[in-house]
């Protein structure tokens, strides 16, 4: 910036960094210290108006600050240092890459003198993150450091939303320059920066593409031909706080709707409309129905190969339409017939007021929901829970706006299929990436960014394992989460694909052995209890809610059979409609 | 870089990028081809009139519908300036090669010499039994003269990769 006000000030690099984040309204940042992040902690000593969230390892950090953006829908911020700090973030930075949640990612480097010579924790974690990040930053020169800030939390915020990292070398946090106080509009109309060019060229990191209105037109003549109408609402609507214009369209052309993992939240999951999931275990009426659909309009949904399966046969009747913000999007699973590139409320917006009759198709709604919406469950053997009466039990027990966040495996389609989220990022998910471990750091941002909500933490006991230190994390903040454990002593998801594809080979996915997570949660500090029949289930969870003052989380372990099943399910690159259990 | 495996049924396109000159955009740039899985047959690069852009010229081997997505998601590269495929019809491409070949005696020194004159290439330099030559044009071209040169025995070559640029409107 070269605009000099009355206002400038010669501060040190870590002050700077800590103005930036200011000025970006940062008021809790998520993080580890280390040795080149030092200056850093000293000058964030003096800060107390922001808010440190120590966890027990940088991963927890990574995966608490996504979930703090996707909960609060403001740019989470996570620190490390360099070296193995740095690395151990990789897997909170692809998460949040892959399911387009805005992080600012902040390492600091050994010194510049020291870079290339393999220094003492030196990593080149901007090479690193290369291919999981919006955009990477090596700062060195503290002149550069406030603008780099700037310009990152734009990126990772506009657009399509991701994390962005920023590696500063350890002698620009300890240098001096001066520094003046931008506001981040201010700085987005500021004339000679990046920001400047990436806006004025629509460049798609930042920029809203204009909207091809002659496409919005065909769109609507698509959908007053089209008799058998189906939408997906993806994480797209999500992000674009699209919500309430999908609701309108869904019910204006009277289409049914399948939602996808990430589309969670986005539509409302008591609609008659819904379907359910879609996908490898979609339900029956939303595989059914994208099998026999005469349109298909995916809205901010990528068509994962979770979701398509076999592209080839993918909507075999309809004309697809693909509605996204990332032109490289398009075509790239699955070959449209037509798409729209661009900001999903927008593109809503135009294609509401071009509808040219609210229509009604009771005939396709019929067909289509004669095919199961949820997965009905056999009763439980004694001493065992199933899914269902765990997830009813808390979908009732629970506040209606309760946010929760899953690891990944079996509980995690279980959750998705069974809670019906109304609002968006009321479910947090590693749904692109599926990182195991996800879960109780997500659920300790969404808990930090959302104090008054109750936030429900539904695992594994694989999942749960891989991250549960964390645990003290949520003790020392005094966050009251609720970690629903489905116990079944297996890696229930591999052993499922063991038991229909590999003919009951069951390598090294039995998981009999500790902890006991009752005695563990006592050894954090935190409330415990085993679970093996619903009434004791409903009890614990009421003492749950009752509790919540106390500030003290609760890990409810429910027991579970070994050879419960993910229902129904259709097996990678099948046709959707081919179920394998149903 | 690969040579080139199996063409059957792909085209060769260029594509013209710009970028800001800064640390890292080549391997950003290179990073992106790799994990899409796109093989470059060649790259060069240089600054432009303004030497805070440099400009990639890439050529690659691939389909109409592949390369559409190539260009997507090199055009969310923050520091790239514009992408753009070239249309051969309408663009001039050219790369430099020189080449130092076997001239023990002077029958094959004035063949090599002739050679060279037909393909408007240079001597550069000339010892009492090697010459290197320089010649420009487009790939068939200097394969071409390549191709001539082999029976000399070529002792070391070396290629810039193409440049291309749009010929002017009429």
């Amino acid at each position: 910036m070269t605009n000099i006000n009355n206002t400038s000030k010669k501060l040190n690099g870590s002050e700077i960094l800590i103005q930036c984040l200011i000025e970006q309204g940062v008021d809790t940042i998520f993080g580890y210290p280390g040795g080149a992040i030092l200056n850093v902690y000293d000058k964030l000593y003096d800060h107390k108006e922001i808010k440190h969230i120590l966890t027990a390892h940088e991963q927890g950090a990574s995966h608490a600050a996504d979930g703090y953006a996707r909960s609060t829908g403001k740019v989470g911020v996570c620190f490390a240092t360099s070296g193995p700090g740095s690395t151990n973030l990789t897997t909170g930075v692809a998460t949040a890459y892959m399911d387009s949640s805005p992080v600012v990612f902040i390492t600091c480097n050994v010194n510049s003198d020291l870079i290339g010579r393999d220094s003492f924790q030196e990593v080149d974690i901007t090479g690193v993150t290369l291919p999981i990040t919006k955009c990477s930053y090596i700062v060195s020169n503290v002149e550069n450091l406030a603008d780099t800030v700037r310009e990152a939390f734009a990126i990772a915020r506009s657009g399509r939303p991701g994390p962005v990292l920023i590696d500063i070398q350890k002698n620009v946090t300890a240098s001096e320059c001066e520094y003046y106080p931008v506001t981040p509009e201010e700085y987005f109309m500021t004339a000679g920066t990046r920001i400047q060019r990436l806006k004025s060229t629509h460049h798609p990191s930042v920029g809203y593409p204009d909207i091809n209105l002659e496409a919005i037109d065909e769109l609507a003549e698509l959908i007053d031909k089209s008799e058998k109408p189906l939408l997906i609402c993806g994480g797209g609507v999500v992000r674009a706080k699209a919500s309430q214009e999908f609701r309108t369209l869904a019910a204006r052309i009277d289409s049914p709707v399948a939602i996808t993992v990430m589309g969670g939240g986005a539509f409302p999951g008591d609609s008659p409309l819904k379907t359910g999931m879609i996908g490898m275990h979609g339900s029956q009426a939303s595989n059914m129905a994208c099998d026999a659909c005469d349109l298909l309009i995916a809205v901010g949904c990528r068509f994962s190969d979770r979701v398509t399966l076999n592209p080839a046969g993918f909507a075999k009747n309809a004309k697809i339409v693909h509605i996204d913000i990332d032109a490289s999007e398009i075509n790239k699973n699955v070959m449209t017939d037509l798409s729209i590139i661009g900001d999903a409320k927008k593109i809503l917006n135009l294609l509401l007021a071009k509808l040219k009759r609210d229509k009604k198709n009771d005939a396709w709604k019929n067909y289509v929901f004669s095919f199961k919406r949820e997965t009905e469950y056999d009763d439980p053997e004694e001493g065992n829970l199933t899914p269902k009466q765990i997830l009813s039990a808390a979908a009732e027990i629970l506040p209606q706006d309760t946010i929760v966040t899953t690891d990944v495996g079996q509980h995690q389609m279980w959750a998705i299929q069974h809670f019906k989220f109304d609002y968006p990022g009321q479910l947090i998910t590693s749904g692109g990436f599926g990182t195991m471990g996800f879960g109780l750091g997500a659920a300790i941002g969404a808990q930090v960014g959302n104090p008054d909500k109750t936030v429900l933490h539904v695992t594994g006991d694989g999942s749960f394992r891989m991250n549960c230190h964390e645990l003290c994390t949520e003790e020392y903040y005094k966050l009251p989460i609720i970690t629903l454990l489905f116990n079944n002593s297996t890696l229930g998801m591999v052993r499922q694909w063991q038991h229909l594809i590999y003919h009951e080979r069951y390598s090294q996915t039995t998981l009999d052995r500790g902890p006991d997570f009752e005695k563990l949660a006592e050894a954090y500090g935190v409330h415990g209890r085993k679970v093996t029949d619903v009434a004791t289930l409903r009890e614990v969870l009421k003492e749950a809610v009752a509790s919540r003052a106390d500030g003290k989380g609760w890990i409810i372990d429910c027991r579970i059979d070994i050879d419960e099943m993910v229902r129904p399910m259709v097996g990678g690159n099948s046709f959707i409609a081919n179920f394998m259990l149903d | 870089m690969q040579a080139k495996e199996n063409t059957q049924n792909l085209k060769r396109y260029t594509i013209v990028t710009e970028m800001d000159n800064e640390a890292g955009v080549l391997s950003q740039l290179a990073h992106l081809f790799s994990r899409k899985g796109y093989n470059i047959e060649t790259i060069a690069a240089g600054w432009t009139v303004d030497q805070n852009v440099t400009r990639f010229t890439i050529e690659i081997f691939s389909d109409d519908d592949r390369i559409k997505l190539l260009c997507a998601q090199l055009r969310k590269l923050v520091p790239i300036h514009y992408v753009e495929i070239l249309d051969p019809s309408k663009s001039i491409r050219r790369e430099l090669m020189l080449v130092r070949v076997h001239a023990a005696d002077r029958s094959a020194r004035n063949e090599i010499i002739q050679i060279a004159n037909i393909f408007r290439g240079s001597v550069i330099d000339i010892t009492p039994d090697s010459i290197t030559l320089s010649v420009t044009g487009d790939d068939q071209k200097t394969s071409a003269f390549e191709s001539l040169l082999k029976e000399f025995g070529i002792i070391e070559l070396a290629r810039t990769g193409i440049v291309a640029i749009e010929r002017g409107e009429m």
